[in-house]
């Protein structure tokens, strides 16, 4: 038995390794790709990915192209959220989003918002600190709505808050907790 | 979901030859929360997408000419409803835009999508049922079926799916209009001509022609922004389409209406201005009564079925209550 964790590899990436995209260094991203094929920029990484059928969304590359599963495929018709991802700093629904019409632009996942030293975003912290969430299936989407909601500017008031992030549901019912962790970040007057 | 060639086009002028040149059935793809959605349910099918996203110059939010305010066809609703000018001077356009979907999905809509997003009727955005709308001659399960959202104006027997939009009610009041292009050149249109009755023809719902791409979108600037709101009421208070709703705009002098404009969403198969609403209430003195006839004129003629007609009262409330925030406003 492959012990995975030892491998630093989770069962996820073992199964799509056949199939997994090509990782590209971080700035060959930005050069045309050779002969057509479709590259993504994704936390700050380059992934190649062929020929790349049209149809693909930007959340199922994600998960099952580059091995990357923090995005969730909750209702994949954008009304849950928890595939929210940033592109160019902006939260989208990775779901109602081609993975071609990310191209040349800079995707953000769960993954990629934690420190080079592993330290975990200041709204991670938050969560955990505010139980912010129980089965946590929503909560990567959830996170990344948080960061760009403080970004924006939408979470200096609570009714601000519930308001900005009503695209992101939590069947758990942890909004209170969700709530307050985004409150303590905008309290900490952290960057995010 | 069906398989589709993939356009990038880099102009105007490639994304209308795109459109008009390939001679299949072919569909512009900007934000993509509509598209993709009915893409994926097999409602669209389209042979062809041209995604228009990467098209330089169309996403502008221009609020500083004398005439008009001009919003590029892709400007996106986030941008657009956090517009500090747009906010202050016209605040039901913002509110418009802000009540709609979630932030997400405004981040990634478009202003010219938006106002061409098809109808939010379950039996259409499902082909095990007929629908007419989605092809034609099969009947519309709505009529009997389950309806407590649909239409009380401008139905026909053919279909009653409403227009779930909310800016274009905004632009509506606000008298707005669209500069539209295609390879046989550019026109304007008014924003209360491009949305049609279902009529005996529920399949087709703009005026646009097939080939035709929506360039930008132009509101008169008029003293009645600043006395405005986007009154919307939801089955929940956040993230939800309107079970009513009502765009108004006053210009008040002192306590006599010098003019009004008030429009009603989510009770309609089209955005639906309220004419009748309006001449009631200029050269009037505003009172609550007045506001409450109003909104009862705002939903004459409606054509109710037993789950809906509740709406009827509720829309006329929601106008009403509208016209009050509007007045506070001037």
């Amino acid at each position: 038995m492959i012990n995975e964790d030892h491998l630093g590899l989770n069962r996820r990436e073992v199964v799509a390794a056949g199939t997994a995209a090509a990782v590209l260094p971080a700035n060959t991203a930005a050069a045309p790709p050779a002969e057509g094929g479709v590259v993504l920029q994704i936390n700050g990484v380059g992934h190649d990915l062929g020929d790349l059928d049209p149809r693909s969304t930007l959340l199922d590359v994600l998960r099952e192209r580059i091995g990357l599963s923090g995005a969730k495929k909750g209702c994949d018709h954008g009304q849950c959220g928890a595939c929210t991802v940033h592109i160019d700093g902006r939260r989208v629904v990775s779901c109602l989003t081609l993975a071609r019409q990310a191209e040349g632009r800079a995707v953000t996942t769960i993954e990629g918002i934690a420190s080079a030293d592993g330290r975990l975003h200041p709204m991670q912290q938050a969560f955990l600190d505010h139980d912010a969430l129980q089965c946590g299936y929503c909560t990567p989407g959830q996170i990344m709505s948080a960061i760009a909601c403080v970004k924006e500017g939408h979470a200096y008031k609570v009714d601000d808050i519930r308001e900005y992030m009503s695209g992101n549901l939590c069947r758990c019912g942890a909004y209170v907790g969700i709530v307050a962790a985004i409150e303590q970040v905008v309290a900490q007057g952290r960057a995010v | 979901m069906n398989p589709f060639d993939y356009t990038v086009a880099h102009s105007v002028d490639a994304a209308v030859s795109a459109l008009g040149g390939s001679g299949r059935p072919s569909k512009i793809l900007a934000g993509g929360t509509t598209l993709v959605d009915l893409m994926r349910l097999n409602v669209e099918q389209p042979a062809a997408v041209v995604d228009i996203t990467r098209i330089p110059g169309l996403n502008h939010i221009d609020t500083e000419g004398r005439e008009a305010l001009v919003f590029g066809a892709l400007a996106r609703m986030s941008d657009v409803a956090d517009d500090p000018v747009v906010r202050r001077d016209y605040p039901v356009l913002s509110e418009s835009l802000w009540r709609a979907a979630s932030q997400q999905l405004r981040n990634m809509a478009s202003l010219g999508g938006n106002l061409l997003q098809r109808t939010r009727c379950a039996y259409f955005r499902d082909r095990q049922y007929p629908c007419n709308k989605r092809e034609p001659g099969t009947g519309c399960s709505a009529l009997e079926g389950l309806n407590r959202g649909h239409a009380v104006l401008g139905v026909s027997d053919q279909c009653i799916a409403v227009y779930p939009g909310d800016l274009a009610i905004a632009l509506v009041a606000l008298n707005a209009s669209i500069d539209v292009q295609s390879t046989a050149g550019a026109r304007t249109l008014r924003v209360a001509d491009l949305h049609r009755e279902p009529g005996q023809t529920p399949n087709l719902e703009t005026a646009l022609r097939p080939d035709e791409l929506i360039l930008r979108i132009r509101v008169p600037k008029s003293r009645l922004g600043k006395a405005s709101t986007y009154l919307k009421i939801r089955d929940r208070e956040s993230y939800a389409f309107a079970v009513a709703s009502a765009a108004v705009a006053l210009d008040m002098d002192g306590d006599v209406i010098r003019d009004v404009r008030i429009a009603v969403g989510g009770l309609a198969t089209r955005p639906w201005r309220a004419h009748a609403a309006e001449q009631s209430l200029v050269g009037k003195t505003f009172t609550e009564a007045a506001a409450a006839q109003a909104g009862r004129l705002s939903l004459q003629g409606a054509a109710t079925r037993p789950q809906n007609a509740f709406r009827v009262e509720l829309g006329a409330n929601t106008v009403a209550e509208a016209l009050k925030i509007a007045r506070e406003r001037a």
